[in-house]
């Protein structure tokens, strides 16, 4: 029998070895893993390369992981929000590498990694700083940069609904990275805050089909990163 | 006793009005983050625009009342929002597949700089001190079909943002097809930059002082 349910946040992580590359859904808050970051805290592996759109703010979730020294390269495109204090710090002490990339040049390294497509050519980034040292070529008389796809040991993603197969549908734009990521990741983790019995989710509305997910967890309340923000707390 | 003058110039409403009036019904338009967004408060009545947010929305609709906020429905600037009826949520592939693809017919954005050739400087000063943040306009000039730049027309320091050619890093190369500034409304054009319009209490000789590159004035039959 099929059942990628496991028991806890903590159980779901515990194979996130050192030196591993996690991607970490998420657009700000909105669909941000936060229990199974907190849970890789306090699991401790270190010198992660983190594939995630931003940097976290604060002192909770992603930004405490990072906080926590055990994020070595982050590759991402938006390393800074209102509230993000822990990054720039770290970032202006040399003691975390940054890929910036541009968003959707990060969504189609993500997809093109979980798709078998090893590089891609696109028109972003053409005649800028960030393309600068990549090979480029002309097609039809537009010029565009190569771009590598990206693989990862690991993601961990937020659902709102999952069943035992690992089928996933997300809420509003908390989606964003989820789907992609799961697809590029050798051992998908998704924290769901409600999983429920297979056959329950029309198959017609599948967003995430269950062979791209390994481990889901359920939480249903999960923790409200802006209030936690606000109220400055941090984790652990 | 002071005379405080006539106004000069439009202020960031006004603006967003300008844009607002050329675009037209039925566009799927993507508005940057800043002033771009206030432009969604000025379509004409009975025109219907598609609102895309590059997190994953297309039919973004008004900011929710207090109580409604819900922490999953943001839109690029990571504010709340709320999705229209007819609204579709779909994932960063797709959606940078809109973009790059070429499906999204316009798109408003702040810039930094814009030269008379059209290439944009919007993500970066270049400053060895600031942490590098792009986001998604690199694709967003690289892929929509039409992109409007609103901004002041020059700096808090009064320096033009007009210029001959960006000395910031670039978001793309020619790209803008129209600027929307406090002072008027211009076109890049091959041959330059083109006034369509100006603001109130602005004559030619007062904006051409204001920009770093050389303005042209629409003849009769250009017009």
């Amino acid at each position: 029998m099929i059942n990628k349910i496991v028991g806890s946040a903590a159980e779901a992580v515990s194979e996130i070895h050192n030196g591993a590359t996690v991607m970490i859904g998420g657009f700000g808050e909105a669909g941000s893993p936060i229990e199974l970051i907190h849970a890789l805290i306090d699991h401790g592996a270190k010198d992660l390369t983190v594939v995630s759109n931003n940097t976290g703010s604060g002192h909770v979730g992603l930004a405490a992981l990072i906080e926590n020294k055990q994020v070595a390269k982050t590759i991402c495109s938006f390393p800074r929000t209102a509230n993000s204090k822990v990054f720039p710090e770290l970032y202006h002490a040399g003691e975390i590498e940054l890929e910036l990339v541009p968003q959707g040049t990060l969504a189609e390294r993500i997809r093109a990694g979980g798709a078998g497509i090893p590089a891609f050519y696109t028109p972003a980034s053409v005649n800028t700083p960030l393309a600068e040292g990549k090979e480029s070529r002309v097609f039809k008389g537009q010029e565009y940069v190569l771009e590598y796809g990206i693989k990862a040991d690991f993601a961990l993603v937020k659902a709102e609904t999952a069943d035992r197969y690992g089928n996933l549908l997300y809420h509003a734009t908390a989606r964003n990275f989820g789907p992609i990521m799961c697809t590029a990741s050798k051992v998908a983790i998704v924290q769901a805050k409600k999983i429920v019995e297979a056959g329950r989710i029309d198959p017609e509305t599948v967003v995430t089909p269950g062979i791209f997910v390994q481990k889901v967890i359920e939480i249903n309340n999960p923790l409200d990163e802006s209030k936690l923000v606000e109220d400055e707390m941090s984790y652990p | 006793m002071i005379d405080t003058g006539k106004k000069i110039g439009w202020n960031r409403n006004e603006m967003a009005q300008k844009v607002a009036l050329d675009i037209p019904d039925g566009s799927y338009v993507n508005l940057g983050i800043g002033i771009p967004e206030l432009v969604a408060d000025f379509v004409p009545e009975g025109r219907e625009l598609i609102y895309q947010t590059e997190n994953g929305l297309l039919g973004m609709g008004k900011v929710p009342e207090n109580e409604n906020k819900d922490r999953e429905l943001v839109n690029a600037g990571k504010k709340y929002i709320t999705a229209i009826p007819g609204a579709a949520y779909f994932h960063h592939a797709d959606s940078f597949t809109m973009i790059r693809g070429g499906h999204i017919d316009l798109c408003v954005l702040g810039a930094m700089q814009v030269s008379e050739q059209g290439d944009l400087a919007n993500w970066s000063t270049g400053a060895k001190e600031a942490i590098p943040a792009v986001g998604g306009a690199m694709d967003l000039v690289a892929g929509v079909k039409r992109i409007f730049v609103i901004t002041q027309h020059v700096t808090k320091h009064g320096d033009p943002k007009i210029i001959e050619k960006c000395t910031f890093p670039l978001t793309g190369k020619q790209v803008v097809e129209s600027i929307y500034t406090n002072l008027a409304v211009i076109d890049v054009k091959k041959e330059g930059l083109f006034v369509r319009e100006m603001a109130p209490n602005v004559d030619f000789n007062y904006l051409q002082k204001q920009t770093g590159a050389k303005l042209n004035q629409y003849t009769q039959t250009q017009v």
